[in-house]
């Protein structure tokens, strides 16, 4: 039951690298604007954590026919891509790595937020009275307090973005080693009644997603980090 | 000399207005109620609150001015707060060192060695923080401090969060530290008493203004002082430390204004110290008495006798070197011993509190 044949392998490559840059990408992008959310209650900040939230209640075919629209080669960006001499981004992996930063996003943010909130400013304005200027302080201080914020936040926004579906398929179709990842070929194989080979990466995926929850909750457990 | 110039408002009661040059000598007392603005105007000299239109100088050195803002980490200020400032991811010795190895090599002038000594460290580098007790964890804080060689130092309620044993402990180490660093310091305190043991000169706050800076003796002198509302009246005391003699008492001051105090035996001979004495502990005699348990009679000069309140008054007397010493007594003892300003007679002094 559990052979995989090139194809498989292929979405699973394309889903790990997908997983894995969005992963990357929306840690550097989330750590600055969650220090920033964690900082304040401005409006301005109710504001951008109500956007980076969106996805959590959008039905993903909302988010997918926007990035479509934006994207596609009709699109805003499309549109000035092409003029460019590029590619617009729509049925592109680009284009999907795109949708997946935003709608894993929330995973990211507020991990990283309750994380920074806990750590208070004390510890940030004790190191810079001891002369740690703010990249120090990030490395030295901020980081190793709030290590367990950020394993919760790479947990969590790699396992969502395994479960993307609806904005992919919107988005970025069904096109092997480019947009076809694991969710969109277990839908491919059950539209084809290969119900064997949906199984075995539809189970696949389960354990996965069981596993990773499991580490994500004893993590804050231990760290005391709270989560969604 | 540090200039502030500052204007600011939290919500619609508060509004703190600075325009002022504080003294940069030994220890500057901060003192006021709670929410009188002193944290606020602390974490302004520090940089940590960053408000528009405000200016700081210190020295030749401008911290903030318009759109100039020197961050914290720029401005070598060591900072101590009430309590949890220790990094608690690192060890006593890796905290003390944090600073001092972000101290470039040419500003050092205080070095690992000497603070732990002088703060009594030596026994705790290797101990995780959650394993030290309150007291121990503000005289790491306090090292910790000094070893970024600090222009200045800035104590926001070291002492607030540590119960009356461990202050007492805590205490002997700061005013070492006030003396033997040679930096400046700012204290944030509302407890007279701290600020009658360290400071030497204070700046008194109130709503958001302050009210007057004036020298420890200079507020010690008048009879309206704020440090005053919670014990009554006070004077402190400066002197030498004598020899200790037969029944564990000691000689402090010089011969002509010559008291015994239970001072413990750890104290070296000939250190210069503090004794705080409450006005109501001091009696006064126009003969000096023999038969008495009191065993210090001052022999001292009225200088002054402040009205009445509630039918006590305060008499402030000038001891033979030069000192204040304020007795507090009734207005009918005043009346009936004919007590006036030039009046020769003797201080009776029941009890003094050693401040190290």
């Amino acid at each position: 039951m559990f052979t995989l044949g090139p194809a498989e392998w292929q979405a699973i490559e394309v889903t790990f690298r997908l997983c894995l840059y969005t992963t990357i990408i929306l840690l550097v992008l989330a750590t600055p604007l969650a220090w920033w959310l964690a900082k304040g209650r401005s409006y301005a900040r109710v504001v951008v954590q109500a956007v980076v939230a969106l996805p959590l209640v959008l039905p993903p075919t909302v988010l997918g026919f926007y990035l479509l629209m934006a994207l596609g080669p009709r699109g805003v960006v499309g549109r000035t891509l092409e003029d460019l001499g590029l590619h617009h981004l729509a049925f592109s992996f680009e284009g999907i790595l795109i949708a997946s930063v935003i709608y894993s996003m929330p995973f990211a943010v507020q991990p990283l937020t309750e994380a920074f909130k806990n750590l208070g400013r004390r510890p940030v304005e004790v190191a810079s009275s001891l002369g740690a200027g703010a990249l120090d302080r990030f490395r030295t201080v901020i980081f190793p307090l709030t290590r367990g914020g950020f394993v919760v936040a790479a947990t969590l926004t790699f396992a969502h973005t395994l479960g993307e579906f609806g904005v992919i398929l919107m988005l970025g179709g069904s096109i092997p080693g480019e947009t076809k990842v694991l969710s969109v070929l277990i839908y491919d194989h059950a539209e084809s009644m290969n119900y064997a080979a949906a199984h075995s990466l539809s189970l696949m995926l389960l354990i996965f997603a069981f596993v990773t929850l499991f580490i994500v909750y004893s993590m804050t457990r231990r760290f005391r980090v709270a989560t969604l | 000399m540090i200039h502030i110039q500052a204007q600011l408002h939290f919500g619609e009661d508060f509004e703190l207005k600075v325009d002022h040059e504080l003294p940069l000598e030994g220890v500057t007392g901060l003192f006021g109620r709670s929410g009188c603005g002193k944290t606020t105007l602390l974490r302004l000299i520090a940089g940590l609150e960053r408000v528009k239109g405000a200016s700081v100088r210190f020295g030749d050195q401008c911290w903030q001015q318009g759109r100039h803002f020197m961050p914290l980490h720029k401005r070598r200020i060591g900072l101590v707060f009430q309590e949890h400032s220790l990094l608690p991811h690192l060890s006593v010795q890796d905290n003390l060192l944090y600073g001092y190895k972000r101290t470039p090599a040419d500003l050092r002038r205080l070095h690992p060695p000497e603070v732990t000594a002088m703060l009594g460290l030596n026994d705790l580098l290797s101990r995780r923080i959650d394993q030290l007790s309150g007291g121990q964890r503000q005289r790491v804080s306090l090292g910790r401090a000094l070893l970024i060689s600090p222009q200045l130092l800035l104590l926001d309620e070291p002492m607030a969060a540590l119960d009356t044993q461990t202050k007492r402990e805590i205490m002997p180490f700061l005013g070492r530290m006030a003396a033997e660093s040679g930096v400046p310091i700012i204290m944030v305190s509302h407890s007279p008493d701290e600020i009658e043991r360290l400071a030497d000169r204070i700046v008194f706050m109130q709503n958001g203004r302050i009210q007057r800076i004036e020298t420890l003796h200079e507020s010690l002198a008048r009879p309206d002082s704020p440090l005053f509302e919670d014990s009554g009246a006070v004077s402190v005391l400066e002197g030498w430390l004598g020899d200790v003699g037969e029944d564990g008492v000691r000689p402090f001051g010089p011969p002509e204004a010559r008291l015994w105090v239970p001072a413990p035996i750890q104290i070296p001979v000939n250190t210069h110290i503090r004794l705080r004495i409450l006005a109501r502990d001091v009696s006064l005699s126009l003969v000096n008495p023999e038969h008495i348990s009191i065993q210090n009679h001052l022999p001292v000069t009225i200088e002054r006798i402040n009205l009445p309140r509630d039918n006590r008054c305060v008499v402030a007397c000038r001891t033979e070197d030069g000192q204040l010493v304020l007795a507090e007594v009734t207005a009918r003892a005043v009346r009936q011993l004919n007590l006036e300003a030039g009046t020769r007679l003797y201080a009776l002094i029941k009890s003094v509190a050693l401040l190290e």
